[in-house]
């Protein structure tokens, strides 16, 4: 994978962190325009961006993301930030695909539970920060679909938006998978969408969720 | 940008270094002087017309329609004395500052504001003798230029006087530049007051959230590190603890640095803030207008603050089910409008979000004004002058 992170302090944990995990980094770089030449070179399973990089020092990280995912359209990109921002999960899932993750930088001291994100989403999985959901869920409106479905769909909902699978969900929620599936496919027809490759319409789901707020 | 040229491209850096300083144009040519002669000889008869326009509304103000005759004819007076204001200014080679006072609410609310400032009284007393003297003096001037050699050394003259006369009448006394001198001193009191309130604020957040949290995750360190042979079970569990620690540190100092600036803000903006908040708002958010460029980061964050806190009071108190933001950049003043369809009754109150916003804003000559009927709705209007930079990354 390549990493794209300007502070040297970080950007060497982040390495030995994936090292010892059996990642490899193919190249490490401190701003946004090296991460897409880098990414266009090496074609790596996974970019890991830092959201605010130089030289502009604003959200140079989501553009580069962006711009990388433009030029590569499969390559899966997990976007860190020290603050999450609801805009800029919807501006990365926007495209509809997976393989998109958002993490506050935090969650990278579960090491246990990042590098296994990490593998999510290099593998076409999508992984939105559990910050990201709670804001949308402390919202009490009633002008989406989404305030069409139960609690415990919503439930499911946002820890699909983290990223979990089925079985995952299932072992949170205490529920058997089977349940899960149900409300999943619920949770499908309530927002309208129809059958379709699962991992997409999951995205889809996510997305739907972000884009309940308006525009 | 090498060498000595001078360009003549804005430089948003360079504006403020020259702002307080006099600007001051060339001399204007004869040829020019003639041309303001003769559009000035039609102009004062439009003078005329406005001051039987003033003498109407006045006269039927008791009536609701002299309170709108009289509001639109007072802002005709104005843009008139402005112009002539710059033509004088023009033919004297100087500037003539603008004596009205800064404060300034739209519409028929700023009617009384504009009755009783003393700047629109001398307006009319001036619009009596330009309408008078001064229409003489230009006609003299106009036939003087007919009867060339007498024009090519009278009329200059005479334009001269008459612009003169107008940069007394209508230049600034003294007694208002006192007057926003001590506005100016209120607020400048009142800023140092709200940021000096503000590091005390950060610094008490710091020293009670962040600091104690990095000092609980230390001892919880080392002890865990003292524990780690005779205790591994519970070295590890300490750990544990700290991490969690560290991560609340975290999330303490991030919900401080967006209280300071919210980093969405900076990367995107006015817009790009107004539609974060509109993300997080649980009520449905409209927005519209647009911003060609971003005005200064302080102006951008108070406007943001203010935005913020209406939006927060409608959806809180108000039980509003829709916002809508209007926003505009004109005659290089911003203007945002947050509407909420709530119960209204709210108010600025002392102490409160709204008076906060406001003296903020004020720092920046700006103002924010509340209506807010019992049953509805609630309207919350700031204005502020401010230049736009163009910047990239706002457009998207």
């Amino acid at each position: 994978m390549v990493l794209a992170e300007d502070l040297a302090l970080l950007r060497d944990g982040m390495i030995r962190l994936l090292d010892a995990h059996h990642i490899e980094v193919v190249a490490a770089v401190d701003n946004g325009p090296s991460l897409v030449r880098e990414a266009v070179q090496h074609r790596p399973d996974l970019a890991i961006v830092d959201v605010r990089l130089p030289p502009s020092f604003t959200d140079e990280g989501i553009r580069a993301a962006l711009e990388a995912r433009q030029q590569l359209p499969d390559l899966p990109v997990l976007v860190l930030s020290q603050y999450v921002e609801q805009l800029y999960a919807r501006e990365l899932l926007a495209q509809g695909t997976g393989g998109v993750g958002y993490l506050l930088k935090d969650r990278v001291s579960d090491i246990a539970g990042f590098v296994d994100t990490v593998r999510r989403v290099a593998a076409g999985g999508t992984a939105m920060d559990p910050e990201v959901i709670a804001t949308l869920l402390s919202r009490q409106g009633s002008r989406s679909p989404i305030a069409a479905l139960t609690p415990r769909e919503t439930e499911v909902l946002s820890l699909m938006a983290e990223g979990r699978s089925n079985a995952a969900i299932a072992a949170a929620m205490f529920v058997t998978e089977k349940a899960v599936g149900k409300h999943t496919n619920s949770i499908f027809g309530k927002l309208g969408l129809q059958q379709s490759d699962d991992d997409n319409r999951r995205v889809l789901a996510v997305l739907a969720f972000l884009e309940s707020a308006p525009h | 940008m090498k060498g000595m040229s001078i360009s003549t491209m804005p430089d948003p850096d360079r504006a403020q270094d020259s702002f307080p300083v006099q600007a001051t144009h060339p001399a204007p040519s004869r040829w020019q002087l003639f041309g303001y002669c003769v559009a000035r000889v039609i102009w004062r008869f439009l003078g005329i017309a406005l001051i039987v326009l003033l003498a109407v509304s006045l006269a039927t103000i008791v009536i609701w329609i002299g309170l709108v005759l009289t509001n639109i004819s007072l802002l005709l007076l104005r843009k008139y004395a402005a112009v002539e204001r710059r033509i004088s200014g023009r033919i004297l080679g100087t500037d003539i500052p603008d004596p009205h006072s800064a404060r300034r609410k739209r519409g028929l609310a700023g009617l009384g504001e504009r009755l009783t400032d003393p700047a629109t009284w001398r307006e009319m007393i001036w619009l009596l003798e330009v309408t008078t003297v001064g229409l003489a003096l230009n006609l003299a001037a106009f036939f003087g230029y007919i009867v060339l050699p007498v024009g090519y050394w009278i009329s200059p003259l005479l334009l001269r006087m008459d612009a003169a006369i107008n940069r007394t009448l209508l230049e600034p006394k003294e007694a208002e530049l006192r007057e926003r001198i001590s506005t100016l001193e209120g607020s400048r009191a009142r800023s140092v007051d709200h940021s000096a309130a503000e590091l005390r604020r950060i610094e008490r957040d710091l020293h009670d959230g962040a600091q104690a949290r990095l000092v609980a995750a230390g001892m919880d360190i080392g002890l865990a590190e003292s524990l780690l042979d005779a205790d591994p079970a519970k070295a590890r569990e300490l750990m544990a603890q700290a991490r969690g620690t560290t991560r609340d540190a975290l999330a303490d100092l991030r919900s401080l640095v967006r209280g300071i600036h919210p980093p969405v803000l900076a990367d995107r903006g006015l817009l790009g803030g107004i539609e974060s908040l509109a993300i997080a708002s649980p009520v449905s958010v409209s927005l519209d207008g647009a911003l060609p460029g971003r005005p200064p980061a302080p102006v951008e964050a108070a406007f943001y603050f203010g935005i913020a806190e209406a939006m927060t009071n409608a959806t809180k108190h108000s039980g509003a089910q829709t916002i809508s933001i209007w926003l505009e950049h004109s005659d290089g003043v911003l203007h945002v409008q947050v509407v909420d369809d709530g119960v209204g009754g709210a108010v600025v109150a002392p102490g409160g979000g709204l008076a906060g916003i406001a003296s903020r804003l004020e720092a920046f000559d700006g103002t924010l004004a509340v209506v807010s009927p019992h049953g509805g709705p609630t309207v919350v209007t700031m204005a502020a002058r401010c230049e736009l930079t163009p910047a990239e990354g706002v457009a998207r």
